[in-house]
């Protein structure tokens, strides 16, 4: 429960909520005014963390050298490889493939499902179990233009405008038009999307669209997509191989360029395999545990950039990656849950944003680079943020709105993830506002692709958060899960027509490997760091210093 | 968790540690200096990764929880789970019918079940797992897929089950022959893809995309807001 202190904040909203309850029936969504292009600029330009002094440094190495990147990001680029490859005999593979997916989250799934399909044999090789990622935990939906008063021409509108028209058209394309087709093709492998009584979409709208076009399941959204997936992987045995707690930590070219194999590290076992492949998918997520600028994160355990580390140094380029999201909403209070998601769809039923004097400050459905600088600007700029007890500070999502506006029980029918995960810290959510502050979410940049997801490197494509392009220099809510879905079955489906046409291998090599080494060691880059960094580091230093024979390699013992 | 300085005592898989109070079981396991591979995954209570049983300090009862969600307490005895045995039969989900007999040829097992319950009290989602058991016995599909829908396949409930039944497998079953066969359709649906294939789009989406930065800037900031 929230402190006495805070309760005297809790007072105040209450105050104000039913006015605000008044103001949503009469308005609906528009409680407040939306930012203008300028206001937009100004409240990124000082607020969001992007922007801040040392967010970005430049690469020193690799295809985007100069170029300016997330500090963290630079960091894990220029690092060196775990392994040094004169030890391996690539000549002696120990899986030999048709596709390689490199990542079980859902776009790696849909990918190997589509591949199988078509007639590949598929291995999936990921560095823990088949389904653990970011997909799994995605709760508030996935868009599509699916309704009447809607169409791919305004979801277009809506993706390229959010992501600040940096957006590659190809690729924004590729997402709206396949939108409606991804829904049906999860629909036909058993999702439970909701419904309205005569079978319609149960559709809600998200920040940043001119529509509403969010299907979800629950909020349980990511998980009802990704074990549907995981159990279809499961049914094609035939078809599809998979490899668990095995991460990729290199990829194998040949001595024309192409991508044909990979190398596996076995967590438990600590073996190095060799993998060939005619078709190699990376879809290994995004980079939430790199904790960049310090911020909690609501990422996976597994979330540390590895396929963009590997794809960057067999020299695939990289775009956006000065741009990071951090969610509007990310749970401060209670400490256990520091950083968790509270999803978007709460305010897309209805809760508002309110500061410390239960006041509206923002419209509720901005963007969320928008409504996570103007959340940050509430309380750093005009000290209206709600302090914790361990010093962290947020402003109210006004929770208790929802069930007024959606009628009795639309919290538990609609949020019960959200509803399970306050209870268990005994705070109800349906008498109480939640307190939130923006957290470290998604990697809106990533490894560059065309619209059959591949990359310049033949033969290597990408899938899912690692791909960049497609949202720009920020995504909106439910474009990850269609992103997921559509570049998932079109790199599926490119990889394996590739195997189809045939492709004339060249003399197996990891040259690629030995320049990256030679350009860290010319740029005088020391050996400190190795990458992909596989699982984050959080063995606290006083553990470290009594551990006086123990060996880390990068992070792990 | 540097504010959180008062120390509990507690016992992992047997040795006793003393851990931050209000800690996480994974947060007072890695405090502890415990590198997790196995029974972790998100962190946040959606991939069930971290299913894990435990005893409190005085209490006979062996509790059930996911190790990211659970917070330890003073006297505590934990361990970790790294892997649930399990069996899922293989289907072909386009061949199948939604009713009884899908379940009796794919999981007999659920026909052992002797309705003790020990599976609800062990779900650490509070979901009414022998419910939904019973509900597939009865070959109510819609009913089970909605009471397990909240399953994110910890296999807590399959441990604890005396009559080995893998609830959780069966439950994923009954939630994809209801999403594809019993969920009502959407009409709507089938007209848009039909407009797309049929290139109802093409032109404007490629005016759109060969359109300069300024003019679609314009278009963007223009677009007319219709939420429901």
């Amino acid at each position: 429960m929230y402190p006495e202190y805070m309760m005297k904040s809790i007072q105040m909203v209450e105050k104000t909520r039913p006015k605000r309850l008044e103001l949503a029936k009469k308005m609906g969504k528009q409680v407040f005014p939306a930012m203008s292009e300028s206001e937009r600029q100004k409240v990124l330009d000082n607020f969001h963390p992007d922007y801040k002094k040392d967010a970005r440094r430049e690469v020193r190495v690799g295809p985007n050298k100069g170029e300016l990147l997330t500090t963290e990001v630079a960091n894990v680029l220029e690092s060196y490889s775990r392994i040094d490859p004169a030890v391996l005999d690539l000549e002696k593979p120990d899986y030999i493939c048709d596709v390689l997916v490199i990542g079980a989250g859902s776009a790696g799934m849909a990918a190997a499902i589509t591949a199988g399909i078509n007639g590949s044999n598929v291995l999936i090789a990921t560095k823990l179990r088949l389904g653990d990622s970011n997909s799994m935990m995605a709760q508030g939906g996935i868009q599509a233009a699916t309704q009447k008063d809607d169409s791919p021409v305004l979801h277009y509108l809506d993706v390229i405008g959010g992501g600040h028209f940096d957006n590659k058209p190809s690729l924004v394309k590729a997402l709206v038009n396949d939108g409606p087709g991804a829904i049906k093709w999860l629909e036909e492998l058993g999702v439970m999307f909701d419904k309205n009584e005569d079978g319609s979409m149960m559709v809600k709208p998200g920040g940043g669209t001119c529509r509403s076009r969010m299907h979800s399941a629950r909020d349980y959204t990511g998980a009802g997509i990704c074990r549907v997936l995981r159990d279809e992987v499961y049914n094609m045995p035939g078809k599809i191989k998979f490899l668990e707690f095995t991460s990729i930590i290199e990829l194998v070219l040949d001595d024309k360029g192409q991508a044909v194999g990979a190398i596996g590290y076995h967590l438990e076992t600590k073996q190095y395999i060799v993998i060939k492949a005619v078709s190699i998918i990376i879809a290994t997520g995004g980079f939430g545990r790199l904790h960049i600028c310090g911020f909690e994160t609501t990422n996976h355990y597994g979330a540390t950039a590895d396929g963009l580390v590997i794809a960057y140094r067999a020299g695939a380029n990289l775009l956006f990656m000065d741009s990071v999201q951090y969610h509007p909403t990310g749970a401060v209070f209670p400490e256990q849950i520091l950083g968790f998601l509270c999803t978007e769809k709460i305010r897309s039923m209805g809760a508002q944003p309110v500061n410390y004097d239960g006041e509206l400050f923002v419209y509720p459905l901005e963007p969320r680079d928008i409504e996570a600088a103007a959340f940050i600007r509430e309380c750093l700029e005009r000290g209206k943020g709600i302090k914790t007890p361990t010093g962290k500070v947020g402003i109210w999502l006004d929770t208790p709105l929802i069930d007024l506006l959606n009628g009795a029980g639309a919290i538990q029918q609609y949020l019960p993830a959200m509803l399970r995960q306050y209870k268990r810290f005994d705070i109800n959510i349906v008498r109480y506002p939640m307190l939130v502050y923006p957290t470290l979410h998604y990697q809106n940049g990533g490894i560059e692709i065309d619209d059959k997801g591949e990359t310049r490197i033949p033969g290597l494509y990408v899938a899912g958060e690692a791909a960049g392009g497609i949202h720009g220099r920020n995504r909106l809510m439910g474009n990850s899960q269609l992103d997921l879905i559509v570049f998932g079955r079109r790199s599926g489906y490119w990889a394996s027509e590739r195997v189809k046409k045939g492709v004339r291998f060249g003399k197996m090599t990891m040259q690629h490997v030995y320049n990256y080494t030679r350009e860290l060691e010319e740029a005088e880059i020391p050996r400190k760091k190795i990458a992909p960094i596989i699982l984050p580091d959080y063995i606290p230093d006083h553990v470290k210093y009594k551990q006086k024979t123990t060996e880390y390699f990068g992070t792990l013992v | 968790m540097s504010e959180m300085q008062k120390l509990v005592k507690v016992f992992i898989m047997g040795e006793a540690y003393e851990v931050p109070e209000g800690s996480t079981i994974i947060m007072a396991m890695e405090y502890a200096g415990f590198q997790m591979k196995r029974g972790v995954g998100c962190r946040e209570g959606f991939c069930g990764a971290c299913a894990t049983v435990y005893r409190e300090k005085g209490d006979y009862k062996l509790k059930g929880g996911l190790a990211c969600q659970t917070v330890v307490s003073d006297g505590m005895m934990l361990a970790q789970i790294p892997f649930v045995p399990a069996e899922k039969p293989v289907y072909d989900i386009s061949e199948l019918t939604p009713d009884v007999d899908t379940i009796k040829i794919l999981f007999p097992t659920v026909f052992r079940c002797v309705a003790c319950n020990t599976c609800t009290k062990a779900c650490p989602q509070e979901i009414k797992v022998m419910d939904y058991v019973q509900a597939l016995k009865r070959g109510d599909i819609a009913k089970a897929a909605d009471l397990s829908f909240d399953c994110i396949r910890c296999g807590l409930c399959a441990l604890r089950c005396p009559a080995e039944i893998v609830q959780y497998n069966a439950a994923t079953l009954a939630q994809r022959l209801y999403g594809r066969y019993l969920n009502k359709k959407s009409p709507e649906l089938d007209e848009r893809i039909d407009e797309i294939e049929e290139g109802k789009y093409e032109n404007d989406l490629e005016e759109l995309i060969k359109m300069p930065r300024e003019e679609i800037t314009r278009r963007y900031y223009s677009r007319e807001i219709k939420l429901k």
